[in-house]
């Protein structure tokens, strides 16, 4: 009897490379997103001489904005390095033939990937010192860094947890081989199952940092000065006009999705490519 | 059950570890009020998402072009820009748009409330991620299936009803199910306009009560709890889907 | 105009079909009486299968006309409701609904579509799935029969429409080699029995004993056909003979 083969495969659930969007490609958006947030404020400006255009607000205003938006970046990059690294380690734990090390590592994976980011990003906040004692060496705490270690927290569950899923995902038959050449388990794994990995973990990998950099703007809420605060700071220093909302807010999105944009079209085509590969 | 509750002021008493929340009733209402809401608008979001993904779905199956680009504008759009920012676009941005209303003490309130614009804001957030859980989910039924019903004489309607949504459901369900939970998670967000959720409701205490540390360690403890059921659940309803001899 | 059962139950006049450049039938006649069991056998991409699929409108055609039992399947105002109560089909990968028991594959049609009482439907599929030879299977999905099991489900599902006529596409093309025969005695059961019959098929032997008729196809026309007595043993045409030394 041969059961499964015989019944039409479901089709593997592909993920459609995204239309460009609205029928432009990546370098029209960015004029068109810029009409669409001023547009509507260039109307409130005829009306008063004396009080700057929304527009003319928001262009004095960018240059802060966007070094706040780099911050976001470098955050970002720190928190996805860090979360990586200890995520690895993390992964390899849950597939370890230790039990008590199989078991810890999946209860701190499922602990912090069932935990909301925001949750952990106070967290952070809150029960770290904000210096540390070291050899009586004073080293200071910021907020900032204590924000890389927060946002690496849930990057680092959601590492482990690509990683396990990789390395299961191998067919058992490589195991096999490898162990019926004389290969130690470290071996197998260094050697021959984690580069077949690598190609199934990077798409995964780059939709958390592309999650995790938006995630970023998160450390507002606990006070450090990226993006979101500066753009709070900016509105209320500019007397809370209403109409100056809607295209700093914009602005904002614009910046995130310019810079988020590329790398899901970028995964999409890696997921396809691999895809074909096998 | 307030000799439980006495015994965490006893607790408090001896060594200092403060949970007010289960010995003062105030405290503790305002904890419950928290978790309800949270429970209140991840239903309310899973549902209007859920209805957005099958709406979105159905236009990009479109014939026309602008129909199916309006609609992946909005995916990507809601994809790759900060659900925070959405949320403070939605709620701000918007929000002050809208006209005002009269509120019961004679002052002018907004038409919605931040619970509504949270709800709102993040059913589309969530939405966006289900309509192409969706759509792919009806790509993955076979072709060959669909024509099986045709040569029965089944109606498009009943193929579409039948056939293919009970299909598609089965394929997407763990990614529905994983995104409801993404869901659940992102709702603490809505702290950020003050919707009294449960993150709101337990800084509230801890800034009363000065005890930040077992307040933190309550929320972790009460979300991995809360997604950790509703995983179970999910996997349970996922295993009684299963097609026998299937995949 | 109306049809008579002393005309031909499936009649096709001059049958042209493309998919975009690309030519699959030339021009194709051939006529089907009531109770006739006619092979259709040529190399593979000769157009047999979309030959059969244009009988049941699941594909459409340029030009030509396709009759079944006088109505006209070329039609675009074709009530397809009404050719498919009178065509059956039957896929190569069967094509079972996996989501549903073997009973409720067999009855799920007659229920939806003829809105059939219930009780009666599943009294009539239970009896199609003793005739299938599948007793004690009617709560299995699919997924758990073997492929010759399940193409012998889809039979009865087709069976339960009680159609005029049944198409069978290549149904032992994807079944392993022992189950093949199952499926090929329940199919002479039913060319016994009376049922027209039209098949596209590569088993030879089978179509020398069950077929009336034998149509040879390539590159989109019939080469050359007759009854198989005479056509196996007597074949005039280059291609047709080329491709029986290849294959007996």
């Amino acid at each position: 009897m041969n059961c499964k083969t015989d019944l039409p495969v479901m089709l593997p659930v592909s993920k459609p490379e995204p239309e460009p969007f609205c029928g432009l490609r990546a370098w029209h958006i960015l004029p068109l997103a810029l009409l669409a947030i001023f547009g509507p404020s260039l109307a409130f400006a005829q009306s008063d001489e004396g009080v700057l255009s929304p527009l003319a607000v928001l262009m004095n205003w960018a240059p802060l904005l966007l070094k706040g938006f780099i911050f976001n970046l470098v955050i970002s990059v720190s928190a996805m390095a860090l979360g990586t690294v200890v995520g690895a380690m993390l992964g390899l734990g849950q597939i370890s033939l230790i039990p008590a090390v199989r078991g810890g590592s999946w209860f701190v994976t499922q602990f912090f990937r069932n935990a909301p980011w925001l949750v952990l990003l106070f967290f952070a906040m809150f029960l770290l010192p904000f210096e540390i004692d070291l050899f009586g060496l004073k080293i200071p705490f910021p907020d900032w860094l204590k924000a890389i270690l927060g946002l690496s927290l849930p990057v680092m569950a959601n590492v482990s947890e690509i990683v396990r899923g990789a390395v299961n995902s191998l067919p058992s038959g490589q195991w096999e081989a490898a162990e019926s050449l004389a290969y130690t388990r470290l071996q197998t794994l260094w050697l021959i199952i984690l580069p077949q990995c690598v190609k199934r973990m990077l798409p995964p990998w780059m939709n958390l940092y592309s999650i995790l950099t938006m995630a970023t703007v998160l450390a507002s809420i606990v006070g450090v000065s990226e993006v979101m605060t500066l753009t709070g700071q900016a509105l209320a220093s500019e007397g809370g006009r209403p109409e100056l909302l809607a295209p700093f807010y914009g602005f904002v999105l614009l910046l995130f999705f310019v810079y988020c944009y590329p790398i899901a079209r970028f995964t999409v085509r890696l997921e396809k490519k691999f895809a074909v590969i096998g | 059950m307030d000799l439980i509750f006495d015994w965490f002021r006893v607790l408090y008493q001896e060594t200092g570890i403060n949970l007010p929340f289960l010995y003062d009733e105030y405290d503790r209402n305002r904890m419950v009020d928290g978790f309800l809401t949270t429970i209140r608008l991840s239903l309310v979001c899973l549902f209007f998402s859920v209805i957005i993904g099958v709406i979105g779905a159905w236009l990009q199956g479109s014939g026309f072009k602008w129909t199916r680009r309006i609609v992946n504008g909005y995916i990507q759009l809601f994809r790759n820009t900060p659900p925070l920012v959405q949320l403070y676009f939605f709620y701000f941005a918007i929000g002050t748009l809208l006209p005002r209303v009269e509120n019961d003490w004679g002052g002018q309130s907004p038409i919605l409330g931040s619970f509504a614009w949270a709800a709102i804001s993040l059913s589309f957030f969530a939405g966006a991620f289900n309509v192409e859980i969706f759509r792919s989910g009806i790509e993955a039924v076979p072709r060959s299936t669909v024509e099986a019903a045709e040569a029965l004489g089944f109606s498009k309607l009943q193929i579409y009803r039948d056939i293919t949504l009970p299909l598609a459901f089965r394929v997407v369900l763990p990614a529905l199910n994983n995104n409801l939970v993404n869901l659940v998670k992102t709702t603490t967000l809505a702290y950020a306009i003050a919707v009294p959720e449960m993150l709101y409701e337990a800084n509230q205490i801890w800034s009363d009560n000065v005890n930040v540390t077992e307040m933190m360690i309550f929320l972790l403890l009460a979300y991995f709890v809360l997604v950790g059921v509703l995983v179970g659940a999910m996997n349970r309803w996922e295993r009684a889907m299963k097609i026998p001899g299937y995949g | 105009m109306s049809w008579t059962p002393a005309d031909p139950m499936v009649s096709l006049k001059d049958v042209h079909k493309s998919f975009g450049d690309l030519k699959v039938l030339n021009g194709v006649s051939l006529d089907v009486m009531k109770g006739d069991v006619i092979c259709i056998i040529g190399p593979s991409g000769s157009g047999k299968s979309t030959l059969i699929r244009c009988v049941n409108a699941l594909n459409d055609i340029q030009q030509g006309s396709i009759l079944v039992e006088g109505l006209e399947v070329n039609d675009p105002k074709l009530d397809k409701l009404e050719l498919r109560k009178k065509v059956g089909m039957v896929f190569q990968q069967y094509n079972l609904f996996p989501h549903k028991t073997a009973l409720q594959n067999v009855m799920m049609a007659p229920v939806r579509v003829l809105k059939q009482d219930k009780a009666k439907a599943e009294a009539t599929a239970r009896a199609l799935i003793k005739k299938v030879r599948l007793e004690g299977k009617e709560d299995a999905f699919p997924g758990e029969l073997s492929g010759g099991q399940q193409q012998r489900v889809a039979i009865a599902r087709s069976l339960a429409m009680q159609p005029d006529v049944i198409l069978f596409d290549e149904v032992t093309a994807a079944l392993d080699p022992e189950t093949v025969g199952e499926v090929l005695q329940t199919i002479k059961e039913l060319a016994e029995e009376g049922m027209t019959c039209i098949l596209v098929t590569h088993e030879m032997a089978f179509a020398r004993e069950v077929a009336d008729h034998i149509y040879f196809t390539d590159r989109g026309v019939i080469v050359e056909h007759g009854p198989p007595a005479t056509f196996f043993t007597n074949a005039q045409d280059p291609r047709t003979k080329e491709f029986l030394s290849q294959i007996l």
